[in-house]
C-alpha cells in the first residue's frame, strides 16, 4: 500500500493542476481571481485563508496599501493610527523595513505572478481563451505600472517564461529610470487593443463594469506616456511621448462620457461615489468592483468609507461604523476656499477642528464624505462591508489628462474642461487659466481621495520638491512637528524596495537613498 | 535477642540478589542482603514472620518458625511497573535501559485536582517543562522536552496512549486534547528524551516522546477490587490585575477630558468577571481477573469542572476498558483497550478578561439607557445611546459573558488491540500485532443574540433584521495504525540478544465544516465544508546486545515515509547508537560496597520532524477556491444584473520540502547508593537541528506567495540535566522521601538564511496587543528562539522611565529600529521540580513544586493599559481604565516597545501539597479508605509585576488565570 503516499487533496475547496480547468468556466474562475486581487485579501472573506503573509490579512489589501502610498504622503489625506509603519506613510519619513511598504511591494509582485501562472494554465487549454489572456495580461500590465510608478525599473522581471519556484529572478534593468519595465508595459498595452491580435481586449461597448477592455488599456496607454518624464532617465525619454498620450487619451474620450446628471437624492459628482456608481459606467473606466458580503474584506472600500469616518460624523449617513483613521487637510481644503462646490464632500461638524495639532487626533483634520456606503437614495448597504465600486478611472481624470499634455506640448489650451467640470459642480466663479499650476490644482478639486494625488504631484515636480505646490502638514517631517517642509529628501519620490526582499534576491539594487 | 538467622536470596534466574531488603513484619528491624545475596539477622522471640521486599520483585514474606538457614527465591513482580519502562515498540527495565529514558508512575503523579495528563507530569522529569495554557477548565498544557528543536513546525512531543501514537493537531472544540484521558486511568508515563530511545519513531521524534500507559487488570489477582475516587473542590484567584479603582480613577480622570463620560459606580470589573467556582471528580474502577485468564479493568469517570471565569466549565465523562488475556498456554497474549470521553466545554467569553481591565470602573455593569443592548452600559459614537456602538471601544465585560455562549461537545475513542505470538516450539521468537484507531467527533459553535452590542448593525442590506452571530463547526477525526512487528529473544551463554523488526502505517483523516450567519441566517453564507489526510509508513527495526550483563548496545533504525513530501524527499532514515556499560557489574567495583548501581550510558542519533504546520500537500502545486465571502462580480449594463464569480487561486508552494533533522548526542550516568537510598541520574545533550523549517520571504515573483515554508536554517540545544532521589528515612511507619531534578537548557539559533547575510535581522515573532502588526520577539541568529526585541529605556535620577528616551546603541544619533536590542527571551535557562512525601503510620504529607531562572515576559497587560492617552480615546467616544503602573511610568502615550516591559520571569511555585490519612481497616479491614486535602498552587513567589510569570511563549496578554484549588477527596478501595 505504499502507493498511499501518493495521496492528493481531498477537500472539496482545493483542486490540483490535472483537474483545476476543466471548462471555460474554471478557466473565467481563474481570471476572476486576478481581478479579486484587487478587492480582496484571500480565499476567505473576509480574512483567514490569505494570499500573503507576514502582516495583518486586512492591512495587507491591494487598494488599501495603494491608495494610502498614493494619498497619505501628500496635502490630501492623513492617517491617525499608531500602527506600525503606518505613521511613516503620512510624514513622509518611511525606510526599507517598513511593513506597509513591504506588504504593498508584495501584492504588487503577487498580482503579477498569479497573472503569470493563469497565463502559464491556459497554454495548451483546448477552448479559445484569447479574451481571457488578454484580460490577464492587460491586469498584469496595471500591476507592472503600479510597480513602476511606486517602485521603479529595478523590480524583478517575471513573465509567463518563468516558472514557479526555479530562480532568482533578475530585475527589469539595473537603474530606477531605465526604460526596460516602461517598454514592456507599453509594448503589453499596445499589443492586447490592437484587434489584429488573436489575445486583445473586448470593446467599451461590448464591456461589462469593472471588465477591462480597450478603453481602460487606452486610458491606462495614457497615464503610462504622460508620466514618462518621471519613469525614465530624460536621455532614454522617447520623443514621441507626448504625442502617443495625446492620441491615446482621445481615444478615452471618444468612449466615454460626464455623468452630467443629478441622480436621487445626491449630486452628479456625488453619484459617481456611492453603492450604485456602478450604472455610471459612461463615466467610470475601470474598477475595483464591491458588493459587500460577497467581497469581504477589511481592506478596500470597508476601509476607505470605515477610516474616513469616525469622531462626530453621522454613522448612519455614512453607511458605516467608525474606524477613525484618515481625514483630509486644510491644504486640500484650500482648494475650494468658500466657494460653494459640490465637490466639497467635507465635514465641519461641531467638535472637530480642521488644523491638526495632535497627529493621533482624528477629530483634527477635515473628515472627508466623498465615499460613502449608501446607494443615492441614501439606503445604507451591507453594515459591515461596504458596496461602493472603487473607481479607478475616471473620464473627468482623462479630461484634465487631455488639457495637460495639450498645455505641455502647445504651451496652451482652452479652459473647456475646466468649464464642464465646475458646471457639472455648480461651483461658482470665474474659471482660472489653463496652466499647469491650475490644472493640478483642479486635479485635487475633481480627483482628491481617488489614489492619484502622489503620482500627480511628482509630475508637476511638487511631491519631495515645491514648484506648485509647497509645503503642507507633516510633509517629511515627524508626527510631532505639525510644519511641514517644503522640499524633502529626494529618494521619497519612490519607495524603497523593501529589505527583506533585498535580503531574499540578491540580484536586486536598493533604489537611490535607501 | 534470642537467635541469628542466615539466609541466602536468589532471583528467578538462581543468580543472588544483592539489596534485598529484610525486615521483621511489625517492626522497623531488618537488614539487607550482601553482594552475593546473604544476610544475617539477629532475631527476638516473638518474631514471626520475615518479609523480602525488592524492587521489580513481588514481596515475599516466610514464617521464621525455628529455621535458622533461609532460602529465598525471588520472583519477578510483572505488576511493579516501577522497574519495567515501556519504550517504543517494547519494554525494558530502568537498568537495562541504554537511553534517556524517565518513567513516573501514578504513585508519583502530582496530586489534587488535575484533570489532563500533562498535569500530572508537571515538574517531574529532568529536561521536560510543561506549561499549563491558564486556568480555565480543562486548559491544555505546552510540553517542551529539552527546548523543542523547530521554530515554524511543531515543537511538541510524540504522544503514544497505549501503543497509539496520536497526532498532535488537537481537536476542535476542546482546550486539550489529552483530556480523552482521564488521569486516574493512567498507570504510568514515560518520557524518552535522547534519540537513542525516540529514534525508533523516526520522524516525529525530534521533540522527544511520552508513553502513557493506562492501568489494566491483575495478572494474578482474582478477587474483584474496586477502587472509588472522589473529591469536591474549590477554585478561586488569589491575585487581579492592579488597575485603578474607581475613586482612584475619578481622581486621575479630573480635569482632563472625556471626564464627562464618567458614571456614578463603583464597579470592579475582575470581581464580576471572575468567581470562586466548586468542580468535582468522580471516578470508580473495577479490576479483576476472570477465571485466571481473563483480567480486566474498566473504569467510568465524571469530571466537572467549573471555571472561574464566569460561563466557563468543562464535564467530562471517561471509559476505559482493559482486557489482556492470555490463550494457548500463555502463546498468544492480548492486549486491548478502549477508552471514551464524552466531554462539554463552555468556553466563556475570554475576551472579557481583558475588557474587564480595560473597562471604566465608573459604570455600573447594567444602564437604564441601554435597553437596546440588554441592558448593559455600552459605549456609543455620541451621548445618544441610539447613536450606535462605538466599534473601537471596549465591550461591556459583562455583556460579553452573558450575551456570549460559546460551546462544544466533543466525544472521542481511542482504542487498540495487541495480540503478541509466541511462536510454539520456537519460544524466543514473538510477532505481533497491533491495531489502533483514534476517532473524534466534534461540534461547537457560539450563539450571541441581537442585543449584543458589537454584532450591531449586522444585518444584510435594506434589512431589519439587525442582528447578532452564530457560528458552527463540526470536525471529525479519523486516524488509524497498523504496526506489524516480530521479536526475537536469545540468550547464548554470556550473549544477551533481543532483535525487533516491523513495519507501522498510519492514516490521519480529518474533515469538518464551518457555517457563520446571523441569528436569523438570512445572510447568504453557506456552509463551508473541508478535509484533508495523510499517511505515514515505516519500516523499524531495534537490536539490543548485551555482554556479560555488563556491555549493552542499542541499535535503532525506523524509514519513514510520508504523503506529506514529494516523491524525491519522501522517505527518511533516522538510526541511533547507544551504548552503555553497567559499572557496578564489574568485579573491582563489588568492593564499593556502597554503589548499588553505576551505569554510564552515551547515545548519538538522528530524528525528524514532518509536523511542519502547513497543510498536508505543501511541495504541490495547488488550487483553493475561494468561498462565497471572497468573489469578483462584474456588472452586466445590458442584462442590468450582476454577475458573481467564485475565485481560484493558485498556492505557493516548495517543490523540495522535506524533514526537518536533529542530531542529538547524550551522554549520562545512573547510579544508586547505599542500597538504592540515594538513585538518580546526571545527563548532558546536545542537540542541532539542520534544514529547520522555518517561514521565510520569498524572492519576489519567484514564487505564488510572498512567504514560503523552507528548510532554511539551523539551531542547536545544549543542556545538562541532574535528577536525584532520596530516601531520607526509611522505616516500617515512618517514610520521607525527597526528588529534585535540575536543568539547564541553551537554544541558539545558528543559521537562518540560505547564504550567510549578517545583515539580516531575523524573523519577526510574538504579535502583541496594542497595535495590527506589532511584534517584540525575534528568531536571530545567535540567540534564543523568540528573544524580545526592544529598545533600552532611559530612566531618570528617581528610578523613572523617561518616556520616549531610549539609548542610542548604535551611536548613529538617530533612535530607530537599529537601536532594538536583545533583553533576554522566555525560555529559562535553568529549572527545578522537587517532590517531597512523607508518611508516617497512617498520616501522609506530600509536596511539589517548580523554581526557574533566567527567563523573560513581555508584560502586554500594563504596556497595552497603562497610559494616559488611554483615559479617554474622542474618536471612540469613550473612557479605559489603566493599570496602576501608570503611577510607575507616568507615560503618556504607550510606549510598547520599550525594554521595561520585558520582566524576570524567575519564580518558585508551589505546585500542590497534599495532605491524607488511611483508614486501613475500614469496614471491619474489607476495604481501605483514604481521606486527602489538597492545596493546588497555593502559591508563586516572584518579583514579576504582573500576576503570573509562568507564560507560555513568553509574552502575558490577559491570560485564564490560574486559580488556587482546595480540594478534599477520598479513595475507596473494596
Amino acid at each position: 500500500c505504499l502507493h498511499q503516499l501518493d495521496t492528493t487533496p481531498i477537500d472539496p475547496n482545493v483542486s490540483t493542476k490535472d483537474n483545476v480547468y476543466q471548462t471555460v468556466e474554471d478557466y473565467n474562475q481563474g481570471l476572476a481571481k486576478l481581478y479579486a486581487g484587487y478587492a480582496v485579501t484571500g480565499q476567505q472573506g473576509p480574512d483567514g485563508d490569505g494570499d500573503l503573509g507576514g502582516i495583518d490579512e486586512g492591512a495587507s489589501q491591494y487598494l488599501r496599501r495603494y491608495w494610502e502610498a498614493q494619498e497619505l504622503p501628500t496635502d490630501e489625506a492623513l492617517n491617525c493610527w499608531g500602527d506600525p509603519g503606518q505613521p511613516d506613510m503620512s510624514t513622509m519619513s518611511w525606510s526599507s523595513t517598513n511593513t506597509l511598504n513591504e506588504a504593498l511591494y508584495y501584492r504588487v509582485i503577487y498580482q503579477i505572478s498569479i497573472a503569470n501562472q493563469f497565463i502559464r494554465d491556459c497554454a495548451g487549454a483546448e477552448f479559445d481563451l484569447s479574451r481571457q489572456i488578454a484580460e490577464a495580461r492587460f491586469l498584469r500590465a496595471y500591476s507592472y505600472w503600479h510597480a513602476l510608478d511606486l517602485y521603479g525599473n529595478g523590480v524583478p522581471k517575471v513573465t509567463e517564461e518563468n516558472s514557479v519556484g526555479a530562480d532568482l529572478p533578475s530585475p527589469w534593468g539595473a537603474k530606477h529610470n531605465g526604460d526596460e519595465l516602461f517598454k514592456y508595459i507599453t509594448s503589453e498595452l499596445e499589443s492586447i487593443i490592437n484587434k489584429d491580435n488573436e489575445q486583445h481586449l473586448v470593446e467599451t461597448g461590448e464591456s461589462m463594469f469593472g471588465q477591462a477592455n480597450v478603453g481602460v488599456a487606452y486610458m491606462l496607454l495614457t497615464k503610462v506616456y504622460l508620466n514618462a518624464p518621471v519613469y525614465l532617465d530624460a536621455a532614454l525619454l522617447p520623443g514621441d511621448y507626448l504625442d502617443k498620450a495625446e492620441t491615446y487619451v482621445e481615444q478615452v474620450l471618444n468612449r466615454y462620457s460626464l455623468s452630467e446628471s443629478k441622480k436621487n437624492s445626491v449630486s452628479a459628482y456625488q453619484s459617481l461615489f456611492l453603492m450604485d456608481n456602478y450604472e455610471e459606467g459612461n463615466e467610470v473606466i475601470f474598477s475595483i468592483n464591491y458588493f459587500g458580503n460577497q467581497t469581504r474584506t477589511w481592506g478596500g472600500m470597508t476601509y476607505l468609507i470605515n477610516a474616513a469616518t469616525g469622531g462626530g460624523m453621522d454613522r448612519d449617513y455614512m453607511g458605516a461604523p467608525g474606524w477613525g483613521g484618515n481625514r483630509a487637510l486644510v491644504s486640500l481644503d484650500k482648494y475650494f476656499d468658500n466657494v460653494s462646490d459640490e465637490r466639497d464632500l467635507f465635514f465641519y461638524g461641531e467638535g472637530h477642528t480642521p488644523e491638526v495639532t495632535n497627529f493621533y487626533e482624528f477629530s483634527q483634520g477635515v473628515p472627508v464624505m466623498k465615499f460613502r456606503n449608501v446607494d443615492s437614495f441614501g439606503n445604507p448597504g451591507d453594515a459591515t462591508f461596504a458596496e461602493v465600486n472603487f473607481p479607478v478611472f475616471r473620464v473627468a481624470d482623462a479630461m484634465l489628462m487631455q488639457a495637460e499634455i495639450k498645455v505641455r506640448k502647445y504651451g496652451e489650451h482652452d479652459k473647456q474642461v475646466f468649464t464642464k467640470l465646475w458646471a457639472r459642480a455648480n461651483r461658482q466663479g470665474q474659471t482660472p487659466d489653463m496652466t499647469l499650476k491650475n490644472i493640478l490644482e483642479e486635479r485635487a478639486r475633481e480627483l482628491y481621495w481617488e489614489g492619484h494625488r502622489r503620482q500627480d504631484l511628482r509630475r508637476f515636480n511638487s511631491f519631495t520638491k515645491s514648484e506648485h505646490v509647497t509645503a503642507w502638514p507633516f510633509k517629511g517631517t515627524n508626527t510631532s512637528t505639525p510644519n511641514g517642509i517644503s522640499n524633502v529628501d529626494s529618494r521619497y519620490e519612490l519607495y524603497p524596495i523593501p529589505a527583506s526582499e533585498i535580503g531574499a534576491n540578491p540580484n536586486l539594487n536598493q533604489n537611490p537613498g535607501y | 535477642q534470642s537467635k541469628t538467622v542466615k539466609g541466602t536470596v536468589v532471583d528467578e534466574t538462581g543468580q543472588p540478589l544483592p539489596g534485598v531488603a529484610v525486615i521483621i513484619q511489625g517492626t522497623a528491624r531488618g537488614t539487607t542482603t550482601d553482594f552475593d545475596g546473604e544476610f544475617t539477622l539477629g532475631l527476638e522471640d516473638q518474631d514471626e514472620t520475615l518479609e523480602f521486599s525488592y524492587i521489580g520483585y513481588a514481596k515475599k514474606s516466610v514464617e521464621i518458625g525455628t529455621t535458622i538457614n533461609f532460602n529465598i527465591n525471588m520472583e519477578v513482580d510483572a505488576e511493579q511497573l516501577e522497574e519495567v519502562l515501556v519504550i517504543g515498540y517494547g519494554s525494558t527495565t530502568k537498568k537495562d535501559a541504554t537511553g534517556s529514558v524517565e518513567a513516573v508512575t501514578a504513585d508519583n503523579f502530582n496530586k489534587g485536582a488535575i484533570n489532563s495528563p500533562q498535569g500530572l507530569l508537571q515538574g517531574k522529569v529532568a529536561g521536560v517543562q510543561i506549561t499549563t495554557g491558564g486556568g480555565a477548565p480543562g486548559s491544555g498544557s505546552t510540553i517542551r522536552i529539552r527546548g523543542g528543536s523547530s521554530l515554524s513546525a511543531s515543537n511538541d512531543p510524540l504522544i503514544v496512549i497505549d501503543g497509539v501514537p496520536v497526532d498532535n493537531d488537537g481537536v476542535s472544540g476542546m482546550r486539550n486534547p489529552l483530556n480523552a484521558i482521564n488521569p486516574a486511568d493512567i498507570e504510568s508515563m514515560t518520557v524518552l528524551k535522547d534519540a537513542s530511545a525516540t529514534a525508533i519513531y523516526g520522524s516525529r521524534a525530534s521533540n522527544g516522546v511520552i508513553i502513557i500507559t493506562t492501568k489494566k487488570g491483575s495478572q494474578n489477582d482474582s478477587s474483584i477490587n474496586v477502587n472509588y475516587n472522589g473529591s469536591v473542590s474549590i477554585n478561586t484567584l488569589n491575585d487581579q490585575i492592579d488597575v485603578l479603582s474607581a475613586d482612584q480613577y475619578r481622581d486621575i480622570m479630573s480635569g482632563r477630558p472625556g471626564e464627562h463620560l464618567l458614571g456614578d459606580a463603583n464597579t470592579n470589573w475582575q470581581n464580576e468577571v471572575f468567581k470562586t467556582s466548586v468542580s468535582t471528580d468522580h471516578n470508580v474502577g473495577v479490576s479483576g481477573n476472570v477465571k485466571g485468564w481473563l483480567p480486566y479493568r474498566a473504569s467510568v469517570g465524571y469530571t466537572l469542572d467549573n471555571g472561574t471565569l464566569e460561563g466557563s466549565s468543562m464535564d467530562r465523562t471517561t471509559l476505559n476498558l482493559n482486557l489482556s488475556p492470555k490463550f494457548l498456554d500463555d502463546h498468544l497474549s492480548v492486549n486491548a483497550s478502549v477508552k471514551g470521553m464524552f466531554v462539554n466545554n463552555k468556553f466563556g467569553n475570554t475576551d472579557a478578561i481583558g475588557s474587564a481591565v480595560a473597562y471604566d470602573p465608573t459604570q455600573s455593569v447594567y444602564d437604564s439607557r441601554f435597553e437596546h443592548y440588554g441592558g448593559y452600559h455600552t459605549w456609543t459614537n455620541s451621548d445618544d445611546p441610539l447613536s450606535g456602538r462605538s466599534v473601537n471601544a471596549p465591550s461591556n465585560p459583562m455583556a460579553m459573558i452573558n450575551q456570549n455562549s460559546n460551546t462544544s461537545t466533543v466525544n472521542r475513542s481511542i482504542g487498540n488491540a495487541q495480540v503478541d505470538y509466541k511462536v510454539h516450539g520456537f519460544e524466543d521468537l514473538t510477532f505481533k500485532v497491533n491495531a489502533g484507531y483514534d476517532y473524534s467527533s466534534s461540534k461547537g459553535g457560539i450563539y450571541e443574540g441581537v442585543e449584543t452590542s458589537w454584532n450591531e448593525n449586522n444585518g444584510p442590506a435594506g434589512s431589519d433584521d439587525k442582528g447578532g452571530y452564530v457560528s458552527d463547526y463540526t470536525q471529525d477525526k479519523r486516524n488509524e495504525l497498523l504496526d506489524v512487528y516480530a521479536q526475537y529473544n536469545k540468550e547464548i551463554g554470556k550473549h544477551k540478544f533481543d532483535v525487533m523488526g516491523g513495519y507501522s502505517w498510519q492514516h490521519f483523516y480529518e474533515e469538518g465544516s464551518t457555517y457563520e450567519n446571523n441569528v436569523y441566517g438570512n445572510i447568504d453564507n453557506p456552509m463551508r465544508l473541508w478535509a484533508t489526510e495523510y499517511y505515514l509508513m515505516s519500516f523499524f527495526g531495534r537490536a539490543n546486545y548485551t555482554f556479560n550483563n555488563k556491555y549493552m548496545a542499542t541499535v535503532t533504525v525506523r524509514q519513514d515515509g510520508t504523503s506529506r513530501f514529494s516523491q524525491n524527499n519522501r522517505w527518511g532514515t533516522f538510526p541511533s547508537l547507544a551504548l552503555a556499560w553497567k559499572i557496578n557489574e564489574e568485579p573491582w567495583m563489588q568492593s564499593a560496597n556502597f554503589v548499588s548501581d553505576l551505569k554510564l550510558r552515551a547515545g548519538v542519533g538522528v530524528t525528524g520532524q514532518q509536523d511542519i504546520g502547513q497543510g498536508n500537500f505543501p511541495y504541490m502545486p495547488t488550487y483553493t477556491i475561494g468561498d462565497d465571502n471572497s468573489k469578483y462580480g462584474f456588472y452586466n449594463p445590458n442584462t442590468g444584473q450582476w454577475e458573481y464569480i467564485n475565485t481560484t487561486r493558485p498556492g505557493g508552494y516548495d517543490e523540495n520540502i522535506k524533514w526537518e533533522e536533529t542530531v542529538t548526542y547524550n551522554a549520562g550516568v545512573d547510579f544508586g547508593f547505599f542500597n538504592d537510598r540515594v538513585t538518580g541520574s546526571a545527563e548532558a545533550y546536545y542537540r542541532v537541528t539542520n534544514d529547520l523549517l522555518n517561514v521565510i520571504p520569498v524572492p519576489g515573483g519567484s514564487n505564488l506567495t510572498n512567504m514560503l515554508l523552507t528548510n532554511v536554517g539551523s539551531m542547536e540545544n545544549k543542556g545538562v540535566e541532574l535528577s536525584l532521589n532520596t530516601k531520607i528515612i526509611q522505616r516500617q511507619d515512618f517514610h520521607w522521601d525527597f526528588g529534585v531534578n535540575v536543568t539547564w537548557n541553551d537554544s541558539k539559533i545558528t543559521k537562518l538564511t540560505t547564504v550567510d547575510d549578517p545583515s539580516y535581522e531575523g524573523v519577526k515573532v510574538g504579535g502583541i496587543a496594542g497595535g495590527t502588526g506589532e511584534t517584540v520577539q525575534i528568531h536571530r541568529v545567535g540567540y534564543a528562539p523568540y528573544s524580545f526585541l526592544v529598545y533600552e529605556q532611559i530612566y531618570d535620577d528617581a528610578g523613572k522611565p523617561i518616556e520616549g528616551a531610549y539609548v542610542d546603541r548604535n551611536g548613529d544619533g538617530v533612535i530607530d529600529e537599529k537601536d532594538k536590542y536583545i533583553a533576554g527571551d522566555p525560555m529559562a535557562n535553568l529549572y527545578f521540580g522537587f517532590t517531597t512525601r512523607l508518611s508516617y503510620k497512617n498520616w501522609e504529607f506530600s509536596l511539589a513544586g517548580r523554581a526557574q531562572f533566567g527567563a523573560q515576559v513581555y508584560n502586554n497587560v500594563d504596556s497595552n493599559n497603562s497610559a494616559y492617552d488611554q483615559l479617554y480615546v474622542s474618536a471612540n467616544n469613550n473612557t479605559n481604565n489603566v493599570t496602576t503602573d501608570i503611577y510607575n511610568t507616568g507615560f503618556q502615550t504607550r510606549q510598547l516597545h520599550s525594554d521595561y516591559y520585558v520582566q524576570d520571569a524567575n519564580f518558585l511555585r508551589i505546585d500542590n501539597i497534599m495532605i491524607g490519612y488511611n483508614f486501613n481497616n475500614f469496614l471491619k479491614g474489607k476495604s481501605n479508605l483514604r481521606v486527602f486535602g489538597t492545596v493546588n498552587n497555593p502559591c508563586v513567589f516572584s518579583n514579576y509585576k504582573g500576576i503570573d510569570p509562568e507564560i507560555q511563549g513568553g509574552i502575558d496578554n490577559n491570560m485564564y488565570p490560574r486559580p488556587t484549588t482546595y480540594m478534599i477527596g477520598f479513595n475507596v478501595n473494596f
